[in-house]
C-alpha cells in the first residue's frame, strides 16, 4: 500500500478532527488521545451537503467511536462512515496511520 | 371540519360529535349497519379571541330544579359558573370564561357523576397562597372515564398504553391520538399518565446521556462542589464512554460558567460544539458569521465605518441583528482571524454570538435623547453587558433595559428585563420570544443600581446552578418548584443562604473574562486550525454564491446544477 503524508502527529488535538486533501478529496481526520485511535472519513456531509465533517464533535455510542455532524447532529461510525441516525447513509472511510511522527492516509 | 348529516335537526359545531358521526358513516359504508349516532356530549373548551372559555353539560341549568354558583371578577374578566342537580350533590353543567384551567376535571366529575366536594363553590374561587387546591385526583376516576372526547380515549386506555410502553407524551399521542384534537385534556391526560407511571414504579430518569447518570443540575453541583477543571476528569471520577455531543458541550458549559477559561484550551476544545469550537456561527453552508459586541447598541460613526469596510474587503453579506448589532455572513475559517485581527484592532470585542452565554443587552434611547425618557437606559445596558458579556450559561440570554413605561425596548421578552421608572429600576425575569413567547414576571421594584445588580447577579447563578441543559429561564420558571414566589426568596430573601456564594461565583466568572477572538489571534499554535485544510491553502472550492438585493448569497442546489448562472468569484 502506497501511503502519502497529509500533516505532522503534533498537527492533531485529541478529541478533535481536522481536514486533508487528498487525491482530490476532502478527507476529515479524528484523532482520539484517550484511546490513541486514529481515524479517516469523507469531509462531506450528505444529509447537510457541505465538507464540514472534519468539524465536528468526538465521542462514543456504546463501544462505536463516532463523529457527530456539526450541521444536523446526525451521529456517523468512525471505522465504518454507517450513520447511526439513518442507516441508509454511509460515507467514504479511508486508511490512516501514524508513521515516524507524520499521519498518512493509503494513496 | 363540518358534520356528516344534520342530526335531530341540530348543528353541533365541534370536533368530537363529528368524529363520532364520521366513524358511524364509514362503519355502514363498509356494510356495518350496528353502528349508530345517538348524540354527543357538547362539553368543549375553546379560545375565542384569545380568550380562554369552556362550556360543560347543562351549562345553561336547563335541568329542572338545578342550583348554580357563580363567580365573577370584572378586573380580571374571569366568570365561572357551576350548575349542580336539585340536591346539591352532583355536577351538571358549567360555564368557564377568561380561565378554563378547570375544565378537565370538572368535565370528569359532571361524565363520571362523582359526588362534589362539600363546598362546591371553591371548585370555581381563586385560589389563595397556601390554601390546597380543590378538585379531583386522577386515582377517582373510573377506567371507564373518557379523558379525550375528540377520539374516546379513556383512562383505561392510556393506562394500557403506559404498561405496553408508552411512557411519555409524545409515545402516548401516537399510541392512543389522546390530546391530539382540541388538546384540552393535555393536562388531564398527562396526570393520568404520570400516576400510572408512578404505580408501575418507573422512576423519571434524568441522566443527560448515556456517558453520566447524572442530570445537568448535579454535573454542576459535582464540578463546583469538587472543583473539577477539565472533562476528562469529570469523565474518569463520574462517566463512562467517552462522551457525547450531549455531554461534551454540557459539560464545556459548566466548566466555563465557573472557572471561566479559554474555552480554546487544548483541554476544552474537544467539548465545543459547532459554533463554540471556531468562535463563530456556522451557517449552512458551512462558512461562519461574524457578530462583534456592540454593548446596548450603541456605536460611533467610526466603528460603524469599520465593519463596513470589513464587510466589503471580504465581500460578506450584511444584516442587522435583533439584538441591535450587526451580522457578517459567508466568512471562510481562513478568513475568521484576519477579519477578527481588523476588528480587535478597531476596538471591537467578541460577541459571543456563537455561545450559550449572555449575548446582548438591548437598549431604547433613554432619558439623555427621549422626550419621555426617565433614566438613562444606554448608560445601563452598556454596564450590564460589559459586567455579563461571554457569561457562559445552560442556554442563551438576552437582557434590555427600557428608559421609561413604554417599553421601547422590549424588557419584558427578555431573560432579564429592566425598566426605569420615578423611584429606580424596575427587574423583570425569564421572560421569552421566540418558540413559545413568555411575558417577564416582575422580580423587584424601584431598586436602586446596586441592588439590582446583585440581585441580577444572584438569579443568573441560580439559573446556572440549576437549570437543565438547553433550557431557557422561561421554561426554567414554570419547571421551578414553588415558582416566582420561590425565586423571590432565594434572590431577594436570601432564604437558602447562598446569596453571598452567587455573587462570589460571579465576580469569579467577571474576574476570568477575555477576548476569546484576541486571546486566539495572539496564538500562532490555535490559528493553524483556522484553514479549510491542514496541508493546503486552497479553500473550500464546493462553495458557490450568487448576487440577490446587491448581495452574495449561497447558491441553491438547483443554481448549482445551472452552468447558465454565473457565480460569485470569492475573496480569497
Amino acid at each position: 500500500m502506497n501511503w502519502t503524508t497529509v500533516c505532522k502527529q503534533e498537527d492533531l488535538t485529541s478529541g478533535t478532527g481536522l481536514c486533508a486533501l487528498h487525491n482530490y478529496e476532502q478527507v476529515a481526520i479524528f484523532y482520539c488521545g484517550r484511546t490513541e485511535s486514529l481515524y479517516a472519513i469523507s469531509n462531506y456531509d450528505p444529509i447537510g451537503n457541505a465538507y464540514v465533517l472534519s468539524r465536528g464533535l468526538m465521542g462514543s455510542v456504546g463501544e462505536e467511536p463516532v463523529m457527530i455532524s456539526p450541521l444536523y447532529k446526525q451521529r456517523y461510525n468512525l471505522e465504518t462512515g454507517v450513520c447511526l441516525d439513518d442507516e441508509e447513509t454511509k460515507i467514504k472511510t479511508y486508511d490512516v496511520r501514524i508513521e515516524n511522527g507524520e499521519v498518512q492516509l493509503a494513496a | 371540519m363540518g358534520e356528516c348529516a344534520l342530526w335531530g335537526g341540530r348543528i353541533f359545531g365541534l370536533v368530537a360529535p363529528g368524529y363520532a358521526m364520521a366513524k358511524v358513516a364509514a362503519a355502514h359504508i363498509v356494510g356495518d349497519k350496528s353502528e349508530r349516532f345517538i348524540g354527543a356530549d357538547m362539553s368543549t373548551k375553546l379560545k375565542l379571541m384569545g380568550v380562554d372559555v369552556a362550556s360543560i353539560g347543562d351549562a345553561h341549568g336547563n335541568t329542572p330544579g338545578s342550583q348554580s354558583y357563580a363567580y365573577n371578577d370584572d378586573v380580571s374578566q374571569v366568570y365561572k359558573r357551576l350548575v349542580v342537580s336539585d340536591d346539591g350533590k352532583k355536577l351538571l353543567g358549567a360555564v368557564l370564561v377568561g380561565d378554563a384551567e378547570a375544565y378537565g376535571g370538572l368535565l370528569q366529575m359532571m361524565l363520571n357523576s362523582i359526588d362534589l366536594p362539600e363546598n362546591p363553590e371553591a371548585l370555581i374561587l381563586p385560589v389563595l397562597d397556601g390554601e390546597a387546591v380543590p378538585g379531583l385526583g386522577v386515582d377517582s376516576l373510573p377506567d371507564s372515564a373518557v379523558i379525550c372526547s375528540c377520539y374516546e380515549v379513556t383512562k383505561g386506555q392510556l393506562q394500557a398504553a403506559v404498561e405496553g410502553g408508552a411512557t411519555d407524551m409524545a409515545m402516548i399521542k401516537a399510541e392512543t391520538q389522546a390530546s391530539t384534537g382540541c388538546g384540552g385534556c393535555a393536562a388531564l391526560t398527562k396526570q393520568v399518565v404520570d400516576a400510572e407511571l408512578a404505580n408501575l414504579g418507573y422512576e423519571v430518569k434524568t441522566d443527560i446521556c448515556e456517558h453520566f447518570a447524572y442530570s445537568r443540575k448535579e454535573l454542576a453541583d459535582i464540578i463546583r462542589v469538587t472543583k473539577i477543571k477539565t472533562f476528562d476528569e469529570l469523565l474518569d471520577s463520574h462517566g463512562t464512554g467517552h462522551g457525547c455531543e450531549i455531554c461534551k458541550p454540557t459539560a464545556g458549559s459548566i466548566l466555563a460558567s465557573y472557572w471561566n477559561e479559554y474555552v480554546l484550551k487544548d483541554e476544552h476544545i474537544a467539548l465545543q460544539d459547532t459554533n463554540d469550537i471556531y468562535l463563530g456561527n456556522m451557517q449552512k453552508d458551512g462558512t461562519y458569521s461574524v457578530v462583534p459586541r456592540v454593548a446596548g447598541g450603541e456605536i460611533t460613526p467610526e466603528k460603524l465605518i469599520v465593519l463596513g469596510e470589513v464587510a466589503k474587503e471580504f465581500d460578506l453579506y450584511t444584516k442587522v441583528t435583533g439584538g441591535q448589532r450587526i451580522d457578517l455572513f459567508g466568512a471562510q475559517l481562513h478568513e475568521l482571524p484576519l477579519i477578527w485581527k481588523k476588528l480587535v484592532d478597531a476596538g471591537f470585542e467578541t460577541g459571543h454570538a456563537y455561545g450559550k452565554s449572555v449575548r446582548t443587552v438591548k437598549s431604547c434611547v433613554g432619558s439623555t435623547w427621549c422626550r419621555y425618557g426617565v433614566d438613562d437606559s444606554v448608560g445601563l445596558a452598556i454596564e450590564i453587558e460589559d459586567r455579563y458579556k461571554g457569561l457562559r450559561s445552560p442556554h442563551k440570554l438576552k437582557f434590555a433595559v427600557s428608559g421609561c413605561t413604554r417599553e421601547c425596548a422590549e424588557a419584558q421578552s427578555k431573560d432579564v428585563g429592566i425598566i426605569a421608572t420615578e423611584n429606580g429600576w424596575n427587574l423583570y425575569v425569564c421572560g421569552n420570544g421566540g418558540m413559545r413567547p413568555r411575558h417577564t414576571d416582575l422580580l423587584a421594584k424601584d431598586l436602586d443600581k446596586e441592588t439590582l445588580i446583585k440581585y441580577i447577579d444572584r438569579f443568573l447563578m441560580f439559573y446556572v446552578r440549576t437549570a437543565d441543559r438547553l433550557q431557557r429561564t422561561s421554561v426554567w420558571l414554570e419547571n421551578l418548584e414553588g415558582g416566582l414566589t420561590y425565586l423571590k426568596q432565594v434572590v431577594i430573601e436570601d432564604s437558602l443562604g447562598l446569596a453571598d456564594e452567587l455573587e462570589a461565583e460571579m465576580a469569579s466568572n467577571i474576574g476570568n473574562y477575555q477576548c476569546e477572538w484576541k486571546t486566539t489571534i495572539e496564538s500562532p499554535e490555535k490559528l493553524k486550525r483556522f484553514s479549510h485544510f491542514i496541508n493546503s491553502d486552497q479553500p473550500d472550492s464546493s462553495l458557490a454564491y450568487v448576487v440577490e438585493r446587491d448581495q452574495r448569497r449561497p447558491a441553491r442546489p438547483e443554481e448549482r446544477n445551472d452552468n447558465q448562472i454565473e457565480t460569485v468569484e470569492l475573496v480569497d
